[in-house]
């Protein structure tokens, strides 16, 4: 560490700020451990809590239906979204873009309470008028998500499209090809990974959302931040801390994993620019 | 909460999908079928703009005014419970019927004003909090060694990734009578009896700052780093004192950041509601679980529809401020 300007007070106020982000977590994952049944009173070591989790029915049924939330939610958010940065990064004006960009970033900054009552009263306005959706559950949490998620795949996908070199689809275009065409082999695969974290957001943020999905729910549909919702509110509960274990080593694992593709790519684009520089000697 | 924190994560990962991703595109089943696509997949502009603006319209417009409708409409016991906007008579005259009551209500009930302004206190403060304690913590990291300042952002970013409810759950064992805060102090010897901590404001305030601290993290950090350092050199030369020249120079530079990061935690801390009742005390009522109470406790659709309606006007004026002071900010 160090670096130009820095004194002794910012660095030891930068660790206690991370300290202060990191305390909390770790309790979580400390007392998941705790055999006692009062959480935060320690009384041994005990893996008993993630035993009692794997056999709570609820919980599970619970995170399969997130699960499942998740999957539809993200793919669909992706389509939308990339069709909507598509709209605006490569359409140039056309009458409505101003609406359709404000529409899109709108859910960005929505306050979520607002967001799940307005569906709600569409989804029961819809079903007076057309009889559908009949009810409320799964189908209506997909959508309500959805419609917030692609808000935010369209600001990723459009950062990279808007970053790319225009002149490879230009070419193409050139060549004759057809604009479906073009988007399919030419731009598809260059957006890909932006997709890809697209896709990952929108996973995320359907699996954390506990207001909205409170909202257009409907009876036999809790979804997994529901029913920890419901439980918490009761009180601690040292199952609930074993998930939050489990679901810490999970983002750590794959943030772990993200970082070594990450050095390893850069150590590729070090060796090539090596490579490169060799060459021209 | 919005959760505008994830971007940045989600570009990082987008970079070390890249080469993963380089690879799957070109196996040779994938690539066919790209181009079958590219070949029959129903094309043209007109559709590609229709699909999104229909579902948005749809699902994200058309709500609004269904939200406006009812908070005009009387509170009714029926399934659903308001009245209908407009009837046709029996001598075939279309009546329309506006009730603005439920705005009245809102006004004249102490309850609902107390909770906007709490709000407001609430996230005005909780935002000025995140702003004390995220700049030195940008600031540093934005001085760190570059080899650092990745490691340090992902520290930052990465607790978004952990779910946003069971972070707030953290705290109510750290905060609770019997919680771990309390045990170690009492074991400690320093207190005789627990500090009461939880279902209070302090809880409220520390579950916001501590959930929205890295929004205000990012956006401050960005503008410090691409902070032309040559400055503060220059200015030192010149023989001004350090302190001076963060306060002349630094933060005047990283003012766009300083709005950015403080709508940021302002706008989602006022519609909060997972943190107030998880945290906080019967007495802090803050808008977003009013409205939340008025719907599912007392099942007062047009009341929470006006709520709604109010909150939303709020935050367009917030954003409206906001706007114009980013862009003089930007300009300066």
């Amino acid at each position: 560490m160090g670096g130009a300007n820095r004194s002794p007070f910012v660095t030891g106020w930068m660790w206690a700020g991370f300290a202060f982000l990191y305390i909390p977590i770790l309790s979580l994952v400390i007392f998941s451990f705790n055999s006692n049944k009062l959480v935060t009173v320690w009384a041994g070591f005990s893996t008993k809590w993630y035993v009692a989790l794997m056999q709570n029915r609820q919980i599970l049924d619970a995170a399969w239906l997130s699960l499942k939330v998740g999957l539809a939610n993200a793919t669909i958010a992706v389509i939308l979204g990339t069709l909507v940065a598509l709209c605006l990064a490569r359409f140039g004006p056309f009458r409505g873009r101003a609406l359709l960009s404000g529409l899109a970033t709108a859910p960005l900054v929505m306050p979520e309470v607002i967001t799940g009552l307005s569906l709600l009263l569409l989804f029961v306005a819809m079903e007076q008028a057309l009889g559908w959706p009949a009810g409320r559950g799964v189908l209506t949490i997909i959508i309500a998500h959805a419609t917030f998620s692609m808000a935010y795949v369209a600001v990723v996908v459009q950062s990279r499209l808007t970053g790319m070199d225009p002149s490879i689809e230009e070419a193409a275009m050139d060549l004759g090809a057809k604009p479906a065409k073009v988007f399919f082999v030419i731009t598809l695969p260059i957006i890909a990974p932006a997709l890809v974290s697209g896709w990952l957001l929108a996973f995320t943020l359907s699996l954390d959302d506990l207001v909205i999905a409170s909202f257009v729910s409907g009876p036999g549909a809790s979804t997994l931040p529901m029913v920890i919702y419901s439980k918490v509110r009761l009180g601690l509960s040292p199952e609930i801390n074993a998930l939050a274990t489990l679901l810490v080593v999970i983002v750590a694992l794959g943030v772990i994993t993200a970082g070594i593709l990450m050095a390893h790519q850069e150590r590729v684009r070090q060796r090539d620019i090596q490579l490169a520089i060799a060459g021209n000697k | 909460m919005s959760r505008v924190g994830y971007l940045p994560l989600g570009d990082r990962l987008a970079m070390s999908a890249e080469p993963l991703v380089r690879t799957l595109v070109n196996i040779p089943p994938i690539r066919l079928l790209l181009n079958f696509l590219g070949r029959f997949a129903p094309g043209g502009r007109g559709l590609v703009i229709l699909v999104p603006y229909a579902w948005l319209a749809f699902f994200f417009l058309i709500p609004f005014v269904i939200v406006l409708k009812i908070s005009v409409a009387d509170q009714i016991i029926a399934q659903p419970p308001y009245s209908a906007l407009y009837e046709i008579t029996e001598k075939g005259y279309l009546m329309i019927k506006l009730n603005l009551s439920n705005y009245k209500f809102l006004l004249d009930d102490a309850l609902y004003w107390k909770a906007y302004l709490n709000s407001v206190k609430i996230a005005f403060f909780s935002a000025l909090m995140c702003l004390i304690i995220g700049y030195p913590m940008a600031y540093g990291m934005a001085r760190a060694q570059p080899a650092w300042r990745n490691v340090l952002l992902m520290l930052v970013v990465l607790p978004f990734w952990t779910s946003f409810l069971l972070r707030v759950y953290a705290w109510i064992g750290l905060l609770n009578n019997n919680g771990i805060i309390n045990n170690i102090l009492l074991g400690l010897g320093l207190i005789d009896r627990p500090i009461v901590m939880m279902k209070t404001d302090f809880a409220v305030y520390v579950g916001i700052v501590y959930s929205y601290l890295p929004f205000m993290i990012l956006p401050l950090y960005t503008a410090l780093e691409k902070m032309d350092m040559t400055l503060l050199e220059a200015a030192a030369d010149l023989g001004c004192r350090p302190f001076k020249a963060f306060v002349t120079i630094t933060v005047p530079l990283s003012l766009p950041g300083i709005i950015a990061g403080f709508s940021l935690v302002f706008i989602p801390a006022l519609g909060e509601f997972v943190i107030p009742d998880l945290l906080g005390g019967t007495d802090t009522l803050m808008i977003g679980h009013v409205l939340w109470d008025e719907f599912f406790s007392n099942r007062a659709w047009p009341v929470a529809s006006a709520v709604a309606i109010a909150m939303l006007s709020l935050v367009l004026v917030i954003m409206f401020v906001q706007n114009r002071l980013q862009r003089r900010a930007e300009a300066a």
